[in-house]
């Protein structure tokens, strides 16, 4: 064994104006910067996308409120419900990927760097033509401008008839633009994980974020390219006069509503996947112990990756199908629980018997477990369909799936923000910030969301821009807008945090937190070229051989 | 044990349980209680045969899923609170545990189990509720659903009338449902009306059916479930349920041609020359639009616009005067009457019994 | 002062991945496939439900030449390829070239046919469902060898300036798989529209 020391003499490290900077990054195919690059992107359409969910909140603070109109009412849960899917959670999970796959498997790049950037830049473009609607969407007297018509724009309320002016071209067309920037970087990542492994890096010797970064990628392969097909049916039916989705002439709206949720569904364990790969190398760090059932999680995630094809119409229990199909869907709706909840197991079993530190990551981690398994139960309740006859459309499922989103995702993306930040800065998050964060966005996010379930359950539907005063909804929505102003201010906390900590942070070192895979194997942040020779690694934590010669996991695996 | 000096896993254990006992106050300090004549909107107070065995299966789901989540809680508090490292440990890391296959199969198994259970129980639901058979002499409706209100028709009664549902309640010895035949004239809309059963949504080109057999009299209110546009949220639903009797006199009432009063000409002239009857029907008149909502009996119904607003004069002559003053983006548009045609439709309407 | 101070041992003997452009060019077949189904299922399931307009049977007539024109492009891009890979470039230009022109003709036949179906019984993409379906998905499948057919010319005019040789045989492999996806792409629509939907 060699040792391969690089040493960079600190005069030769000098700073350039910042013109060259900005040219740098705009046009960079490092997938390190591209990484960054995304999630900056996603933190500016967080912004966006909370602010419009502090629109919808202070309007429904009380019945009867005219905080905003109907018109733009209607805009805001529409912006909010598409921003935050395809344009905060879709891209900041691709920049994790971006950033961490390739290090984590001993590569220099990804294996298209080219695609890579045009992948990201796309994305962003869709990013700014939804929200260039709010200038251009009108088109005609009377139109509105941003598009209304529901993240899921259901036809025919997208046909021209019952959209006229652009609005709603603009929600199809970036989303179409951004789909393809998803499949790009789909299709990079899937060729980065099979091609670029190091030396000794078999499929049964990666980490758990990249195997399932790997299946997270598949998915999109075949999840997102639905609704893009749908979608150029939509601009058909639009503007070429076809008639996809309409009713006038024999079309079917049902149709759109399977090809969207053949998308939707899918879509979102597209985006909780990278979440559970998060979970799986975070919580094993601060156990202290490797993951409970590696080849059982590989396996489970790659079963929920299948299931979740065959369950997509439980989002559509109220429209109408016989009672064979409702059956079929109910069954394999809750038969995805049980992979699902196998994981849960395993996280729980990575921390029984360790020594556990409650550092901000493993804090976050430990709210994504609770409320992941609440979330899940909630599912199971509207997988059994006459219970979804009462629930879905209703508060319930906004209760629901934000649960996940926030919940679950959210929490998940804190963890690893807190426990990557020093490798792609050199510096540490600062702790007590970090606290702050937690338990204010905790208090916010169970005042919000835990009530919300109520008035699902007392039967508000959801998308109403005011309700009826007399139905006991109203001091509940009260409570659920105060809960969501205090997890704004808990973003805040998050936001300083990450500002202050990059000028003021403690120096991180390559491995700050004594963790096991390859990334941490390189400076903070890593140079250009990742690792000054590609490693070979022989077991599953190549870190902890190292670092525990005498009882190395290739003993055991 | 002072709150700054203990663990945050020890904190966080005692905020959640606290929590748990909190939203359970919460939830039922804020459940109404429900009068005898007019209803609530709960889909734990059902008031029909469907709506009562959703109620059952989703209380079961609930107990189900109710003891996996103290299950699985309980292991994750256990874990956290016996597991965490102290100072001391720092050095040392804790025995290397790589996963049990009998662990695995315990935790697969189990849930298996539990999911087969579970949907075997629902499958029955699904059925005794979907293909109820429809028995000869029902109650039949054609429910449309239009951009922002609902059309009911009684195709063997003769019935047109819109936005307030009138149907008979259900006797124990003499079982008359109402079976709705769900269509929509624009976009999509869902019929929900928690406590008498799920909801059934109104999709163009689809037509759907539903069932309810209420066991109660009384007002029972839902809304309109599925987003169709600018007014989804004004497109309420009331739903009469009667007695046998006060049924059979509103069917014969709203069989009945509009009535004719003659005080009323002047403003039946305004409402017959202002292409208000190209929207709008007054059965036993020669207006016969049905873009908007049947008015021959305009003033049986509590409310106006969907339930957006009470069936009161003031309200009425808004209404007329501005629709968008009362429901921005109705379909209906302000036909810019002067001050005294504007009253003397309103009395024509006001006449419409 | 930057130090990196892990050390690794240097050796890797053996260690063969598959080419990353195959595997990319797999991935975009596999997303350009669940794309293609979701055409083919609309197209199925609105057989017979249009309720104006000329059906099917009256007015498709089965392309047999054009369909035997585009699948043999498929051998001749499989021989181009495998002379590369043998370093022949003559060879490799000359079925490449046939490769195109063939695909050109497909493209000449899917043309004439929709001009006939356009200007004799006034076909179009808003005329019923049978039209929108028809035109969405043949059209998909034609932009495809078109953008197939730009990237074949591309690397004609390479291969013509002497640029192509035996070190982008992978390359050309990658593309030829896009092709012969194409190729396979239109088995599944001829059979859905002009076999199963007459």
């Amino acid at each position: 064994m060699s040792s391969n020391a690089i040493t960079i003499p600190g005069n030769q490290i000098q700073s350039r104006p910042w013109v060259d900077e900005l040219h740098q990054w705009v046009t960079t195919v490092d997938h390190k910067r591209l990484g960054i690059l995304y999630i900056l992107s996603a933190l500016l359409f967080l912004t966006i996308g909370g602010v419009e969910a502090l629109v919808i909140r202070i309007q429904l603070m009380h019945s009867h409120n005219n905080f905003v109109s109907p018109e733009v009412f209607n805009s805001m849960f529409t912006m909010h419900g598409t921003t935050m899917i395809f344009f905060v959670a879709m891209p900041v999970l691709f920049g994790f990927a971006n950033y961490l796959v390739p290090l984590m498997i001993g590569a220099r790049d990804m294996a298209f760097p080219r695609l890579n950037a045009f992948s990201f830049w796309l994305s962003f473009l869709g990013g700014l033509l939804l929200y260039f609607s709010f200038l251009g969407g009108s088109g005609l007297y009377g139109a509105g401008s941003a598009p209304d018509v529901g993240w899921w724009s259901y036809a025919p309320l997208g046909a021209r008839a019952f959209s006229p002016g652009h609005s709603s071209d603009y929600w199809t067309l970036s989303l179409l633009v951004s789909g393809f920037g998803s499949i790009g970087t789909a299709i990079n990542i899937i060729a980065t994980i099979v091609s670029l492994r190091c030396p000794g890096m078999k499929i049964s010797r990666m980490p758990l974020l990249v195997w399932m970064n790997l299946v997270m990628a598949g998915m999109v392969l075949i999840a997102i390219t639905p609704l893009s097909a749908a979608q150029i049916m939509l601009l058909i039916d639009r503007y070429l006069g076809g008639h996809f989705f309409d009713t006038q002439a024999g079309g079917s709206a049902v149709l759109w509503m399977h090809f969207f949720w053949i998308f939707g569904h899918p879509e979102v364990y597209v985006l909780i996947i990278p979440c559970f790969a998060f979970m799986s190398e975070i919580i094993p760090v601060f156990s202290r112990k490797p993951i409970f059932g590696y080849p059982v999680m590989v396996a489970a995630t790659v079963c929920i990756a299948f299931v979740s094809m065959s369950v997509w119409a439980h989002h559509m229990f109220t429209i109408g199908m016989n009672s064979y199909a409702n059956s079929f869907f109910t069954l394999t709706t809750m038969a995805v629980g049980v992979p699902t909840g196998i994981k849960i197991f395993n996280w729980i079993g990575t921390m029984w018997g360790g020594r556990i530190q409650f550092k901000t990551p493993m804090l976050f981690s430990i709210g994504f477990l609770f409320q992941f398994l609440v979330a899940g139960l909630t599912g199971i309740m509207m997988a059994a369909s006459p219970f979804d006859w009462q629930l879905s459309l209703s508060y319930f499922v906004v209760a629901h799936f934000h649960y996940v989103i926030v919940g679950g995702i959210l929490f998940a993306l804190f963890a690893a923000f807190y426990y990557w930040y020093p490798k792609m800065t050199g510096r540490m998050l600062s702790e007590r910030l970090g606290k702050w964060h937690f338990w204010l966005f905790l208090i916010g996010f169970h005042l919000t969301f835990d009530v919300m379930h109520i008035p699902g359950v007392l039967g508000m539907p959801r998308r109403i821009y005011t309700y009826e005063p007399g139905r006991g909804w109203d001091t509940l929505n009260l409570i659920i807008s105060i809960g969501a102003f205090i997890q704004a201010i808990a973003i805040l906390v998050f936001v300083a945090n990450l500002i202050i900590s990059y000028f003021k942070g403690a120096k991180a070192g390559n491995d700050p937190w004594d963790a096991w895979t390859l990334e941490w194997s390189t400076s903070s942040p890593p140079l250009a070229y990742n690792f000054a020779t590609v490693p070979t690694v022989s077991s599953r934590r190549p870190l902890w051989d190292l670092k525990h010669p005498e009882d190395p996991d290739s003993r055991y695996e | 044990m002072s709150l700054l000096r203990m663990k945050s896993s020890t904190l966080r254990f005692f905020a959640q349980t606290i929590l748990l006992l909190f939203w359970s106050a919460v939830a039922g300090w804020t459940s109404e209680p429900n009068g005898s004549s007019s209803h609530g909107t709960n889909i734990f107070a059902p008031a029909s045969t469907a709506a009562k065995s959703i109620a059952d299966l989703s209380v079961f789901v609930l107990a189900v899923t109710g003891i996996i989540f103290v299950v699985v809680f309980a292991l994750l508090v256990y874990s956290v609170v016996k597991f965490r490292g102290r100072a001391i440990d720092a050095s040392r890391e804790p025995a290397q545990v790589y996963g049990s296959t009998q662990i695995e199969l315990a935790w697969t198994i189990i849930p298996i189990l539990i999911v087969v259970v579970l949907f075997l129980a629902t499958a029955r639901v699904i059925h005794a509720i979907q293909d109820a058979p429809e028995p000869t002499d029902a109650v039949q409706v054609t429910a449309i659903g239009h951009q922002y209100w609902w059309e009911f028709r009684y195709p063997k009664l003769g019935i047109v009338t819109a936005n307030e549902l009138h149907i008979p309640v259900t006797e124990p010895g003499h079982p008359t449902p109402t079976f709705l035949q769900l269509l929509s004239a624009d976009t999509d809309h869902s019929f929900w009306v928690p406590e008498l059963a799920g909801k059934t949504d109104l999709i163009p080109n689809h037509p759907n059916r539903m069932w309810m057999d209420p066991q109660h009299t009384g007002v029972f209110l839902g809304q309109c479930a599925q987003y169709c546009g600018t007014q989804h949220a004004k497109m309420l639903l009331r739903v009469s349920v009667d007695t046998r009797e006060d049924f059979a006199a509103w069917v014969r009432a709203q069989q009945r041609p509009a009535v004719q009063d003659a005080g009323a000409i002047a403003g039946r002239r305004v409402f017959e020359d202002n292409a208000c009857m190209n929207c709008h029907a007054v059965a036993g008149t020669p207006a016969d639009g049905r873009f908007g909502p049947d008015l021959t009996h305009l003033m049986s119904r509590a409310t106006i616009a969907a339930g957006a607003a009470t069936n009161t004069h003031n309200n009425l002559r808004l209404w007329i005067q501005d629709p968008s003053a009362i429901k921005p983006g109705s379909l209906m548009p302000a036909m810019k009457l002067s001050d005294a045609d504007l009253d003397a439709v309103v009395s024509y309407m006001e006449t419409l019994r | 002062m930057s130090v990196v101070t892990t050390s690794f041992p240097n050796t890797a003997p053996g260690w063969q991945l598959p080419s990353r452009g195959k595997v990319a060019m797999a991935g975009l077949i596999i997303a350009e496939s669940a794309i293609f189904t979701i055409f083919v299922v609309a197209y199925l399931f609105y057989l017979g439900k249009s309720l104006t307009g000329p059906a099917p049977r009256e007015v498709l007539e089965t392309p047999i030449f054009y369909t035997i024109c585009l699948l043999s492009s498929s051998l001749t891009i499989h021989f181009a390829a495998k002379f590369l890979a043998r370093g022949i470039k003559f060879a490799f230009l000359g079925f490449w070239l046939l490769t195109i022109a063939l695909g050109g003709l497909f493209l000449y036949g899917t043309a004439q046919e929709w001009h006939r179906l356009i200007y004799e019984h006034g076909l179009t993409i808003s005329t019923n469902l049978f039209g929108t379906t028809y035109y969405s998905l043949v059209g998909l499948h034609g932009f495809h060898v078109t953008a197939g057919l730009v990237m074949l010319l591309t690397v004609a005019v390479l291969g013509l300036c002497g640029h192509i040789g035996i070190k982008q045989s992978g390359h050309i492999e990658a593309l030829s798989m896009y092709w012969h996806f194409v190729d396979a792409v239109w088995v599944v629509v001829f059979t859905v529209v002009y076999v199963l939907g007459r």
